[in-house]
């Protein structure tokens, strides 16, 4: 196998932590919500699935329980934001904090332990292409992502319920005197985008790599929050980014398996470079973020 | 959801002028409601929450060998805090003091690194400012991208802290490893005119704590009595104002940058030039993460941030107490200082705003007519 066959194969697994969490972050921004927490949210959801699947509760219990962990860790961010209006990123980063802590208190003694990944299903016909054969051959959890970021997709541009989600996010005002409940789409969005973390952590702990480790997300989440931008918003943009992520994250291992003789960290670090400097060249456009932006994202609403 | 089951909810409504009373009050309550959450989550963990409750908040009190670490705790925070609630207070979210911070180490640690046998009493002082300026260089990136490249500063300074954290392992296992050491990822240990002046004998407070009182002075001697300090505050309370006063934002972003970043740079070398001795991959302890707590619950205001950085310290130091006495995770820490900075952001929220119950609400409909 190839480097580029090696990163074909696995660019989608490793870019589903990325692609959730930001899809869920999109929901959220979407409806002028940003939440900061995501790195602490996808640790809470990866620990509660790791102890589900270790002590025998299986895949689908442990994705259950992230995905229930971590929206109700962001019920509290919505709790302060919405409830109290407090400051958006100051409140994010708490909740980050907070959720981070609470993975390491309750991972303490499952620290290295393994648990067995998912098989990956291959697509009859399709995977027996050379060269890109291994894209088509992937867990149950790419190929429910690949279809949660259709439904978004279809969501936001031909349903009812994408267009109230925006317009709360542009114009909370004007949601509200039509009679949107700008506060229920907002706590809804957050738990929504809370799941999603949760799942994101999950695939991350029991499948992409299924070991437990304090710390393991990595910075995983705040690259997702940089894919909304990089996407500008936009879920087919969101998803191509995420792409582009998972092939970074393999990268680093096919330069190491071809012998390159670059630091580890160098390597390590790839993925937040590449962060650095991709939000440069987008945001340096500074019209397409304008076009594209949520008008009164981070700003809390006041009747 | 009804909406007769909203409308049964209290709800804030804005108070005509901001309490004053409520300012003050609020970190008292925030940590009060953090302290019963995590004390209640150490019960169900099994632990006994009177022996952590000593451990955290009455053991480092008790001896002044434990105070003055508390105070040694208190030093890079307060530093730190100081430098990025000025950033805050003009809407520059440089959360990234941790890299910050790393590289201010990494800066000072080069004159030990490569020169171990230089003597003078220059050296120090040196590596303090040489660390200073290694921060301010490392957020500076982060300034040219949000100002030259519109990009949030948020995520890069975030991103900046991991790509120091590597830089800093690459270092520590590579080049600056101590051939001597053993294999493990530290430096060599610094001679002694390396290492900051030691304040009182017998403890390892050291003079780096003298400074860092003296630029809380500074910082509150810029923010409260200079142009500049309002200049910064009119871009973050009112960005469009100060547009028309001709306040440059660029400006107002390079200056909060620079400041938080020369702030956590000094901070990082007087850790390694202090109570470390030498560098190593524990250099932090996430100090660049709490300080962001510090300044919020210090109210952005440089006197409360001395208070506040006093409270993380206590939290740090009785952490660790309560590790040894009460077996309690070290992750507990964390836990504690996110929760008490999201009790914090519901306590601000009675400066701005008072509850009012839907009873009351309706009782003075009814009178207002008359």
């Amino acid at each position: 196998m190839n480097a580029i066959e090696f990163i074909l194969a696995g660019m989608l697994a490793a870019a589903t932590p990325f692609l959730l969490a930001a899809l869920g972050e999109l929901v959220v921004e979407r409806a002028g919500v940003l939440n900061l927490g995501v790195e602490g949210l996808m640790a809470l959801g990866a620990v509660l699935a790791f102890i589900f699947v270790y002590h025998g509760g299986g895949h689908f219990l442990g994705f259950v329980a992230a995905g229930l962990g971590s929206a109700a860790l962001s019920l509290i961010f919505a709790f302060v934001t919405l409830g109290f209006r407090a400051n958006q990123v100051a409140a994010g980063l708490a909740i980050g904090i907070l959720g981070q802590g609470l993975s390491a208190l309750f991972g303490k003694t499952y620290e290295s332990l393994t648990v067995k990944g998912l098989p990956r299903l291959a697509v009859p016909g399709l995977s027996d292409i050379p060269v890109v054969g291994g894209l088509f051959v992937q867990d149950i959890v790419v190929w429910i992502s690949l279809l949660a970021t259709f439904v978004i997709w279809v969501m936001f541009a031909y349903s009812k319920l994408g267009l109230v989600i925006r317009a709360v996010g542009e114009n909370p005002k004007a949601a509200h005197a039509i009679g949107y409940s700008v506060i229920t789409v907002r706590v809804l969005a957050i738990a929504f985008g809370g799941a999603m973390a949760g799942f994101a952590g999950a695939y991350a702990a029991v499948i992409y790599t299924p070991l437990w480790a304090d710390g393991m997300i990595a910075g995983r989440g705040w690259i997702a929050i940089a894919l909304v931008v990089f996407g500008t918003w936009m879920t087919g943009r969101i998803f191509l980014g995420a792409c582009l992520f998972g092939a970074v994250s393999l990268m680093g291992l096919a330069a190491q398996a071809t012998g390159l003789d670059v630091p580890s960290q160098l390597l390590s670090s790839l993925p937040y470079l590449v962060t650095i400097i991709v939000l440069g060249i987008i945001s340096a456009d500074r019209r397409l973020l304008k076009l594209n932006g949520v008008a009164s994202l981070g700003e809390p609403f006041e009747r | 959801m009804s909406a007769g089951f909203i409308a049964s909810f209290p709800s804030l409504v804005r108070r005509e002028r901001a309490s004053l009373v409520a300012t003050f009050i609020a970190p008292a309550v925030a940590l009060v409601v953090a302290l019963v959450l995590n004390l209640s989550l150490y019960l169900l963990m099994g632990r006994d929450p009177v022996a952590v409750l000593y451990a955290m908040l009455l053991e480092p009190f008790l001896s002044w060998a434990s105070f003055s670490e508390v105070l040694l705790k208190a030093g890079p925070l307060l530093l730190i805090a100081q430098g990025l609630a000025i950033g805050f207070r003009a809407k520059v979210f440089n959360i990234g003091a941790e890299g910050q911070f790393i590289l201010g180490a990494i800066f000072a640690s080069a004159i030990p690194v490569w020169f171990p046998q230089a003597t003078g009493q220059w050296i120090w002082p040196a590596m303090l400012l040489l660390g200073a300026i290694g921060g301010a260089l490392w957020a500076s990136l982060t300034a040219f991208w949000r100002v030259r490249l519109n990009a949030n500063e948020i995520l890069v300074s975030l991103m900046l802290s991991l790509v120091a954290a590597q830089l800093l392992n690459y270092l520590l296992l590579g080049p600056w490893k101590d051939p001597n050491g053993f294999n493990f990822p530290q430096s060599v240990m610094f001679p002694y005119d390396a290492m900051v002046p030691t304040l009182i004998a017998g403890t390892r407070l050291n003079v780096s704590f003298l400074i860092t009182l003296a630029l809380s002075l500074a910082a509150f001697v810029f923010m409260q009595k200079s142009f500049s300090g309002y200049k910064l505050q009119v871009g973050g309370l009112a960005p469009r104002a100060a547009g028309y006063a001709g306040f440059k934002e660029g400006w107002t972003i390079w200056l909060s940058l620079l400041i938080g970043g020369f702030a956590a740079g000094l901070a990082g070398a007087a850790e390694v030039a202090g109570p470390l001795g030498q560098l190593q991959r524990s250099i932090s302890s996430g100090y660049g993460y709490a300080a962001i707590i510090v300044a919020y619950l210090g109210g952005l205001h440089p006197i409360g941030i001395v208070v506040s950085a006093l409270v993380m310290a206590v939290i740090y130091i009785g952490g660790d107490n309560a590790m040894v006495s009460a077996n309690l995770p070290i992750a507990a820490v964390r836990v504690f200082q996110g929760s008490l900075l999201l009790g914090y952001l519901i306590a601000i929220a009675f400066v701005r705003y008072r509850l009012e119950w839907p009873k009351t609400a309706q009782k003075a409909a009814h009178r207002s007519p008359s």
